[in-house]
This record gives C-alpha cells, structure tokens and sequence, in this order.
C-alpha cells in the first residue's frame, strides 16, 4: 500500500542534526488590530509524535499556524525549526525545509482534477524547472492517493468532490513534498466515522514514519485516540498541555469548553461532547461575543 | 524665490485637489475593498454634468454645484455600487479590475457620447477674487480648494470616527460578515461610501476643470495622482493619504516649473504623477499571501490535439482562400485583426491561465514595433528579439512589484503604460512628437513577404503557432502550475513555489507575446505611430478579452476581430461612437464573473447543436465529416455566401471555435474531468 512511505521513512529522524525539537513556537504574539488572537503562546512538535492542538472557536489556532507556515507575521515571538530561527523566512522556503499544511477553509486546487492537484505539488516539489521535465512521478501520485484513501476521485475536480476529500486531497498534495513537519488544520471535518477511523490510523503510520504531526481538531475522539501530547489554546493562550489522559481532566480545559469545570463528572464523555463547531465557509468565530467587538 | 513660492502655493492647491479625490478612493476601497479604477473618470463625468448645469444649462453655480455634489454624484456612487461593484470585495482582483475598468470605458463612452468633442470651459469659482499675500495673488479658488480639501478630511474624520455609520464602515473592512452578527448591514455601509466617494471625486473634479480643462482624458488621468496619493497611505491611511497628495502636488508644481523646457526632460513634467505612482508602489511593503479567495474558476475545455490541428488548418486555408480576393484595406483590417488576437492570446497567457491583469499590453505591443523597426532587415530573428526586447521590458515592469499582489502589479503597468504613452514613444529617439516610423516586412528564410495577402497569411500562421503553444503549455506541467497559481497562491506557497519569480517570467512571457504581434503590426502597416499604442488601448483590450473569452484560443481570435471592428464601426457610426464604449463595458460588467465570455456560449451552442443535428449531419455528408460538429459545418457554408470581408471574420470564427470546443464532441486525451461527467456518447 505504501511505496511512498517506504520511500520517505526513516529519513527524518537521521536528518534531524539538532538535539531539540523539530519545532518550537516560543512566545508567539499575534494582534490584529485591538484583539490579540495569539497571546505568548508556547510549544513544540517533535517527530514521531502526532500533537494536538485545540480550543474553542476564534481561540486562534488557525492564527499559529499561519504563523508557523509564514503566511501571518508574528507581532512578537519567534518560531524555530529544526532549532532555527525561521520567523522572517518566506512562506515556499519553509516549505522547502520539510514544512507542510493544509487549511482548514479548503485552497485546493479548484479547477484542477484531484490528481493534477497532487502532481502540481510533486512539479513544484521536485524544483519549478526540473518539475517541467517529463518525469516518472505518475505511478507515486496514484499510490499516494491511493495511501490517502480518495484514489476513487482521481479524475474529479477539485471543487466538485466533497469537504472531506478535499481536506483528505490537502494531506496527500503535501505529502507529495514529503514534508518532516505536517500541519493538520481540522483535518477530519467532513470525514464520517470510519473514514476518521481510517484517517487516525494513516496519521498513526505518517508519525511512525519520523514524521512531526501537528493538528487542530474539534472531534475529540479523534484527537484523544491519536494525540501524544495536546496543547489547549484558549483566548490565544496555552491553558494547559499534557497527554491525553491529563487534558481529559483538567479543570481550566473544562471550564474553558463548558464555561463551567466539575470535577466529579470529568470523563471522557463530557469532553466528547464538545462543541465541535467547525464551518468551512466562514472563518470568523460566531460562537463567542466579545471578540472584535 | 517669489517663484518658488508660487510654485508652492500651485503645488498646495492641486495637492488639496488630489487629496479630496484620494481620500474618496480610500473610503470605497477601505470599505467594500473594490479598487476603483475608475475614480478619476467619474470625476471627469461629473465635471461634465457640472459644466452641463451650470454653462449649458444656466444654472447658478452654487446649485449646479449642490446638485452634482448631493444629487448626481451620490446617486450614480450607490448605482455602481448596487449594481455593479456588488460582492466584488471577495472576489479575485483580476475580475473587480476588470468590473472597474469597464466602469471607466463606460464613463468615458458615456461622456463622449453626451458631450461630444468641443471647446468647453469653466470659470474657477469667485472667478477674478483674488488676495495679495507675501507679494503673490493667490485667487479665491484656491483658496476655497485648499479650504474644501481641509473640510473633506474633518468630515471624513469625524463620520469614521465619531459616528454610529462610520463605525461601522470601519468595522466592515475588518469583518463584514462580523458586522452582520452584530446588526450592522454592510451593503448599505457600502452603498454608502461609494455614495460619498463618488461625491468626492465629483469634488476634486470640479476644483479642477478650471485648471485642467473639460477633457477627457485630462480628466481621467488625474486619478494616476488620488492612486498615488490612496496608495502611499497605503488605502486606508487617510492622514498619510493627505500627506501623499500634498507631496505629489508639490513635486509636479516643481517639476513642472524647474524642469528644463526641451529635451526628454521636458516630456518629464507629463508624467511626474505617473512615476510618483510607480515609486511608492515599489515603496510599499512586502504583501501576505491571501487566504480563503474564490477559486474553482471554470476554465474552457481543452481540445484535443486532433481538433485544435484541423481548426487550425481550416482557419490558415480560410485565410488563404479569402485574402486573395481582398482589397488591400480590408486586407489590413485581417491584418490589424490578426495582430489583435496575437496581442488576445498574450491575456489568455496571463490573465485567464494566471489570474493577472495588465493595463499595458498595448503599450507592449508597442515596444515590439518599436523594436522591430530598430532592427535592419528583419527576418525571424528579427522578429523573435522584438518578442524578447518587449518580454525584458515587460520582466523590468513586474520586478519591482515582485513582492505585491495582482492589484499593485496592475497599477503598475498602468503607470507604465502611462509614462511609454506621454514621454517614452514620443521622444526622438522612438516614434517623435507625434511622428511616425516606416517598417520592413519580415522576411522569411531569405523571402521577404511583400504581398499585403501573403503577409497577412503569415499573421494567421504565427497566431495559430502561439496558439496551439499556448495549448500546449496548458496541457502540460507549466499550465497546471499556473491555474494552481490562480486557484490558491497560498496553497502553492505552502507547497514551496516561489510564486515571485514565477510571475515575472509569466508577465515577461506574456509581453513578449504582445510584442510579437506589435513587431508582425509594423511590418504589416509599413508605418506605425505613437497614437496607435496609446494607453487607453489597453483597457478596451482587455474588455473585449473578457466579453469574447479570455480562458480560449477561441476567445482571443473572436476578440481580435471584436477589437479591430471596434473603430470601424466608430467611424460608420459617429453618431453613436461613444455608445459603443458603453456596450463594451455593459458586456465586460455581465460576463467578469465568467470570464470564458462569449466563447464558451459558442462552445454550449456547439454542444447543444452537435447533440440535436450532429448525427443528422453527419449521416448527410459521408464523406467529409466535419470536426466539432454542425456549426463548425454550417459556418463554413455561411462564409461561402458573405462578402469577402465577413468571411474573414468567419474563417477565424471557426477555427476558434474548434481550437477551444472542439473538446465537446469528441474525447481527447487531455480532456478536462468536468466534461468526462458528462454522459458518453452525448
Ligand atoms: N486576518 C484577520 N484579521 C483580523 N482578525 C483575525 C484575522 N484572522 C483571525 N482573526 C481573529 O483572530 C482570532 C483567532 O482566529 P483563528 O482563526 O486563529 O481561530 P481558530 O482557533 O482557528 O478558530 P476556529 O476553531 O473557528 O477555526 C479570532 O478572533 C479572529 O476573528
Ligand atoms: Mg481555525
């Protein structure tokens, strides 16, 4: 099934030369305008481990990771990869260092069929001017859909397949660059139950492979099942950090996703029901007041 | 000294001009984020209504004033926005440029066709009021502009910061859809400020006219000064947008004082606010990458390989057959339309695979011809280093905006397009005030093409060749790169493009391609002139682009002709000239949202025939079964009965038509996946 995986594994954990993690957010700020989505956020993601991270809607997940990909410039804080300082480096340079991600408002390549989406990201990959050289990337791109699991819409366009796949398509476009460090911005909206458990076990394999996984992600069994280590973000800060287990009980997390923290009735059950709001079509936060106002 | 200060206090005065027309460019651009190209032309249309009322009309001037100002002008801002600039804030900047130009060839077609060409003045107002001061006349008009310009910046001021509506103006920048939750109703934010911004320009228009005169070009390019002004203040700045306007206003009083009265210098003073523009565009910092834009444009199938050779091959034997029977003006008018759909195919490159637009590919073109008339001799060389002068040309324009979006990138070549207009192709070492240059027809492999027939010919041949490379590029790893771009350059970021060097190569290729057709227009005219590549040239261009398909090889042949016939009809009808401008732009406006145009309508109707008649058709010409359907068949029965000059039209019309829609009948390799949805054997 995984031609490509053999072909990746094993090269990240020889190429990581630096002792510390493969990536650290270290005091990251983020304004716009008068709201500060990002508050001195602190953490890591190393490889072989998938991270999760998460928090209510407009806590400003999405904003580090823009940070973290280059798209959004930190007010303040730097970001480290590979121990180093990436901040002001260009959003494709990253990119070329082993960074990927996708995004949670779907950018496929709508006019494109969903396989001209994957080798577009292997032409660029492979360099723009070797890319346009006729080469024997086809068979790769069909098992990496294949890896995927949406090898079925190969020949669909982009924007006619559903949320789901597109998100799936997301993953497989950049894993066609065969980056160390993945970015998973709530990858499994739109998945139903077995695709998701499906899903959990591919990312299993990716972090098996020595790859870093870092996710947002509101469906918590998802994120409790696959998650070595869980960051909660809240009001763009770090609430809390630990295994699953810990998150599961911490009262701070509770309070945040609930507005209320009972410790008697902390089971993996309450924290299952939360709200996982998740809207492709719009990126502002509807549930909380407050913010921007 | 007493001179300096003059300049000064001229300087002052049209700066104020300047800020009053900037501050409304950023208050629509702030609000609805729609960058309205044509500002200054509305400016120039309410001087005209202005005029009408108060000369024509008799009217006193304070309420022709209040009426252009309260009544006119806030009523054609809230239209526009209403019903045309609607939803185009989220929309991709190639399609609200292309909303806006049309906004502007529709103005100006409008006000020549109301306001025919005449000698028409206005008085300044309190015209022959005049004070003393340090030993200078400063006359109350200034005065009153300085003192409306201070006005207009308190006022916006105070309605941004101090009112209910202007909070929410401000808010509706940040988050329309936040707006919405909290009550606000951003389309009437918006009607709002394009009301008040169209007030504005109406205003700075009106300052002016004294000054600048009831022209309409005058007039349309004083917005170069408000983008200036808007763009240093980064379009939302109002205080630095004042600052702009001031400093602009200064330099090109200066400028135009203390520059030397000949040589390229003097022609300078035409176009100070020109590379005032470029400079503070090449000022401006580096832009983010957009995310969550519309994508998913629906491109024109690609034909297949069988079907864009037949068509080809049909429109060079069409061609062939209809130019001997030509009259040597009509064969320059195939000529001239030829050159039109070389220059068409250059903004299918860029504009309906890249998503970019330019507002110099004729100014291009004229680079090429420029450079092909330098040559000696020309053979294809010749001509491929005309193609490569007008592609570095085009590399120097996009590099310094290398860093900025789509809409600094089109206002660039717009301030390009404007300095090659006024300085470059009139001095003496190009065209000459002017002046006009003869040309040689290319010659081919040591065979000098005299024939105007053969000549245009071989137009047909080259336009097919870049078409079918065009194809070519499309089908291939490039072209996927480039609708890639399109669709999400903050995907392809992510993935590792360098999208700014892709994009200067894409521009260059795409310049490069104008300036081809411009080296293939100078040897088929014999002389060419400044006139013929003016800037405006540029925005009918890429209108009639998008009305007839910017996506389509289809689409630049059927525009080509669109183009050329567009004066034709101008001078059979005088009458009505202006109202062609207009339905132009009506059409550009209809179609921008899909801009496959015309084309792709043709394709459907190709579908829709072919699905109805085909088989029909085809059972009744065994023999000969005509690739792409019954129309295609039909067509080339119809031209048989046009006169020769018709027939022309036709002949591209078909091949145009089997280049982009062939794809539909039959299956080709590199078909698109939407159309293998459609049912087999339809
Ligand atoms: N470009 C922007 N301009 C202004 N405010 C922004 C921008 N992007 C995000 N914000 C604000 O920053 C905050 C964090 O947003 P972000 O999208 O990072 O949240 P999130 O945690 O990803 O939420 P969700 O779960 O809804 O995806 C929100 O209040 C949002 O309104
Ligand atoms: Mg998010």
């Amino acid at each position: 099934m995984s031609s490509l995986a053999e072909t990746f594994a094993g090269s990240h954990r020889a190429s990581g030369s630096h002792d510390g993690p493969l990536l650290e957010v270290d005091h990251v700020v983020v304004q716009f305008g008068g709201v500060t989505a990002v508050n001195e956020a602190c953490f890591t993601a190393d490889p072989g481990t998938v991270t999760g991270l998460i928090g209510p809607n407009g806590a400003g997940k999405t904003t580090c990771f823009n940070v973290i990909s280059g798209l959004q410039k930190p007010t303040r804080g730097t970001v480290r990869f590979q121990g180093k300082d990436v901040s002001s480096t260009p959003v494709h340079r990253r990119s070329k260092r082993g960074m990927g991600r996708t995004f949670q408002r779907l950018e496929a390549f709508g006019s494109l069929s969903v396989r001209d989406n994957v080798k577009v990201a292997a032409d660029i990959h492979r360099g723009v001017l070797k890319g346009f050289l006729p080469g024997g990337h086809g068979k790769n791109i069909d098992a990496l859909l294949e890896r995927v699991g949406i090898a079925a819409y190969a020949d669909e366009r982009a924007d006619s397949i559903p949320t789901g796949t597109a998100r799936l398509l997301e993953l497989a476009r950049c894993l066609a660059g065969d980056p160390k460090l993945l970015l998973l911005d709530e990858p499994s909206s739109g998945l139903d139950e077995t695709e998701t458990d499906a899903f959990g076990d591919l990312l299993r394999d990716l972090a098996a492979e020595g790859r870093a996984i870092l996710m947002v992600e509101h469906d918590m069994d998802l994120v409790m099942a696959v998650c070595d280590v869980i960051h909660v973000l809240d009001f763009g800060s770090i609430i809390a950090s630990g295994d699953p287990a810990t998150i599961r009980r911490d009262p701070a997390v509770q309070k945040a996703y609930l507005g209320y923290s009972d410790e008697d009735d902390a089971d993996a059950h309450t924290v299952t029901d939360l709200p996982a709001v998740s809207d492709d079509t719009m990126v502002i936060p509807a549930a909380r007041e407050g913010v921007g106002s | 000294m007493s001179s300096f200060l003059a300049f000064t206090i001229f300087g002052l005065v049209s700066g104020a001009a300047y800020a009053i027309a900037a501050s409304g460019l950023v208050l629509t651009y702030s609000t609805t984020r729609v960058f309205n190209i044509a500002h200054g032309a509305l400016g120039m249309l309410l001087s005209f209504v202005f005029w009408d009322f108060s000369v024509r009309q008799g009217m006193p001037t304070l309420l022709a004033l209040f009426l252009v100002l309260f009544v006119v002008a806030p009523a054609i801002g809230w239209f526009l926005q209403r019903f045309v600039a609607r939803g185009l804030g989220d929309a991709p900047v190639s399609v609200s440029l292309v909303v806006t130009v049309a906004i502007l060839v529709a103005t100006l077609g409008l006000a020549q066709q109301v306001w025919p060409p005449e000698a028409r003045s206005v008085q300044p107002f309190f015209a022959g009021t005049s004070y003393e001061m340090f030993g200078f006349f400063i006359t109350a008009h200034q005065i009153l502009t300085i003192v409306l310009s201070l006005v207009v910046a308190v006022g916006l001021y105070v309605l941004l910061n101090r009112t209910r509506i202007g909070t929410a103006m401000r808010a509706s920048v940040d988050n329309p859809e936040l707006l919405k939750l909290f009550g606000g109703q951003p389309e009437r934010v918006a009607a709002l400020s394009w009301a008040i911004g169209t007030s504005l320009a109406a205003l700075a228009g009106v300052l002016l006219v004294s000054t600048v005169g009831l022209d309409y070009f005058a007039l349309l390019l004083l917005v170069i000064n408000a983008f200036a002004a808007a763009i240093l203040g980064r379009l939302q700045n109002l205080p630095l947008t004042f600052v702009g306007a001031m400093s602009l206003g200064l330099v090109t009083s200066y400028a135009s004082g203390y520059l030397p009265t000949d040589g390229l210098l003097n022609s300078v003073r035409n176009v100070v606010p020109a590379l005032f523009l470029f400079a503070v565009i090449v000022l401006m910092p580096q832009a983010q990458l957009r995310i969550g834009q519309v994508k998913g444009i629906v491109s024109a199938p690609l034909p297949s390989p069988f079907k864009a050779l037949s068509w080809s091959g049909a429109l060079l034997l069409g061609v062939a057959l209809v130019a001997g029977a030509l009259s040597e003006a009509n064969l320059l008018l195939v000529g001239t339309a030829a050159t039109y759909a070389i220059v068409m195919l250059s903004l299918v490159l860029l504009t309906g695979y890249g998503g970019h637009v330019s507002l110099a590919q004729i100014t291009f073109v004229g680079v090429g011809a420029l450079a092909y008339i330098k040559i000696d001799s020309p053979n294809l060389g010749g001509l491929l280093l005309a193609g490569l002068v007008a592609a570095g040309v085009g590399a120097l324009v996009a590099l310094p905006v290398i860093r900025l979006t789509g809409l600094y990138l089109a206002l660039a070549t717009l301030a390009f397009a404007v300095i090659m207009d006024r300085m470059i192709f009139q001095a003496d070492f190009a065209f000459g005030f002017n002046g006009s240059l003869s040309a040689e027809r290319l010659s081919i492999l040591g065979y000098q093409v005299d024939s105007t027939a053969g000549y245009v010919w071989v137009m047909a041949v080259f336009f097919v060749l870049m078409g079918l490379a065009l194809l070519v590029v499309r089908a291939g790893p490039l072209g996927r790169m480039l609708v890639a771009l399109r669709d999400s350059p903050a995907a392809c970021g992510t993935l590792g493009l360098d999208q700014r060097w892709f994009r200067v190569g894409l521009f260059a290729a795409s310049a490069g391609m104008a300036g081809i057709a411009g080296a293939l227009y100078a040897g088929l005219r014999g002389t060419v002139g400044a006139a013929e590549f003016q800037f405006f040239g540029s925005f009918t261009l890429l209108l009639l682009a998008v009305v007839f398909g910017v996506t389509s090889v289809t689409g630049a042949a059927l525009g080509g002709v669109g183009l050329m016939m567009l004066p034709v009809l101008q001078a059979d009808y005088p009458g009505i000239a202006g109202l062609f401008f207009v339905v132009i732009a009506v059409g550009a406006i209809l179609l921008a949202r899909d801009p496959n145009g015309l084309a792709n309508q043709l394709f459907r109707l190709g579908r829709l025939l072919d699905r109805r008649f085909g088989n029909r058709i085809r059972e009744r010409i065994p023999v000969l079964p005509v690739p792409g359907g019954s129309l295609g068949g039909m067509r080339e029965q119809a031209r048989a009965e046009h006169d020769a000059n018709a027939a022309a039209d036709h002949s591209l019309t078909t091949v145009g038509l089997g280049a982009g829609g062939g794809a539909a009948t039959t299956s080709g390799p590199d078909q698109g996946p939407a159309e293998n949805k459609e049912p087999a054997g339809v």
